[in-house]
C-alpha cells in the first residue's frame, strides 16, 4: 500500500469489526430471545432491550 | 382472465411482516456477500491507481463514500418510518425506525473513522472542525440521541412518538451535510458524483457503486433481522407469535 497500509487496512479493519460486531450482537439477541421463549421464567419484560 | 395481485397492505401487520422478513433475510445476506466480494476485488485489483496525489490511500474511498451515503440515506429512511408510525399510528413503521437507527449510527461512525484515517495522509490532520465533518458528527449525535431517547422511555409507543419528533427535526441536518462543501469553504473535497458527471475512472466508480449496493443489501438484511426481534419482544403476548415459532 506504498506506506499507507495503516490507514487503508485500518479503515477496512474498523469497518469489518463494526459490521461483524453488529451481526454478532444480532445473533446473540436471537439466542437470548429463543432462550426466553423456551424458559418463560427468564422473561425480563424490559422494553429497553429493543435498542440494539 | 384473472389477475393475481399482491395485497401489500397486509404486510403492514407485524404478524405478516415477521414471516415475510424471515424469508427475505437469507437472500439479502447472500447478495451482500457476493457484492462485497465483487466490489472489493474490483476496487483493489481491477481499478487503476488514482491519478492525483492521493496514492494508495485512495483505496479508502471504496468504503468511506458508501458508508457516508448510507449514514445519510438511513437517517432519511428512519425519519420517514418514524413519521409514518407517528402520523398513522402504524406500529410496524415505528419498529422499522428503531431497527434502522443502530445500523445508521454504525455507518455514520464508520464514515467518520475512515474519513479521519484518510484525512491524516491526505491533509496531515486526523480531524478539523469544518462543515462536512462537523455536520456528519452531528448526524451521529442525532442517531445516538434517537437511540438513547427511545431507550429511556419504558412505554414503547411513547418512545416511538418521542423518537419521531427528534428524527423529523434532525432531518434538516441531511441537506446541510450534502451541501456543506458548496456552502462553506471546506478542507473536504467536493462531491465525487454530481449531476454533471463524476471525478473517477469508470472502473473505480463501478467498484464504489457495487460496494454501495453491498452496504444497502447488508443494511436491509440486518434491519429485517432486528425488526423481527423487536416484533418478538413487543408482541410476545400475541397468540400468532407462538404459532409462527411452532
Amino acid at each position: 500500500m506504498g506506506g499507507y497500509g495503516l490507514y487503508v487496512w485500518g479503515s477496512y479493519g474498523v469497518t469489518l469489526i463494526l459490521l461483524g460486531g453488529e451481526v454478532i450482537m444480532l445473533l446473540k439477541r436471537k439466542r437470548d430471545l429463543s432462550r426466553r421463549a423456551t424458559s418463560p421464567q427468564l422473561e425480563t419484560r424490559n422494553p429497553k432491550l429493543e435498542t440494539l | 382472465m384473472s389477475q393475481k395481485t399482491i395485497n401489500w397492505y397486509k404486510y403492514a401487520a407485524p404478524a405478516n411482516f415477521y414471516v415475510l422478513a424471515g424469508k427475505m433475510i437469507p437472500w439479502f445476506t447472500a447478495i451482500t456477500i457476493i457484492l462485497f466480494a465483487v466490489g472489493l476485488y474490483m476496487g483493489f485489483f481491477l481499478a487503476p491507481r488514482w491519478g492525483g496525489d492521493q496514492k494508495e490511500s485512495y483505496h479508502i474511498i471504496f468504503i468511506h463514500v458508501p458508508a457516508a451515503w448510507m449514514g445519510m440515506f438511513l437517517y432519511v429512511l428512519m425519519a420517514i418510518y418514524a413519521g409514518i408510525g407517528w402520523a398513522f399510528n402504524a406500529r410496524l413503521a415505528s419498529m422499522m425506525a428503531t431497527a434502522i437507527s443502530t445500523t445508521g449510527a454504525i455507518f455514520t461512525f464508520i464514515s467518520l473513522v475512515t474519513g479521519s484515517l484518510w484525512g491524516r495522509p491526505a491533509w496531515g490532520v486526523w480531524w478539523v472542525w469544518d462543515a462536512r465533518m462537523t455536520s456528519t458528527l452531528i448526524l451521529l449525535f442525532l442517531y445516538i440521541g434517537f437511540i438513547s431517547l427511545q431507550s429511556s422511555i419504558d412505554d414503547p409507543r411513547r418512545a416511538d412518538r418521542a423518537g419521531a419528533v427528534l428524527a423529523l427535526v434532525g432531518l434538516i441536518n441531511v441537506p446541510i451535510i450534502y451541501f456543506s462543501v458548496k456552502w462553506w469553504n471546506s478542507l473536504h473535497q467536493g462531491a465525487t458524483i454530481t449531476a454533471k458527471g463524476y471525478q473517477m475512472v469508470p472502473s473505480q466508480l463501478a467498484a464504489m457503486l457495487i460496494l454501495l449496493a453491498a452496504c444497502w443489501m447488508y443494511s436491509i438484511a440486518v434491519v429485517l433481522a432486528r425488526v423481527r426481534y423487536i416484533i418478538r419482544e413487543r408482541e410476545r403476548e400475541a397468540p400468532w407469535l407462538a404459532e409462527a415459532a411452532a
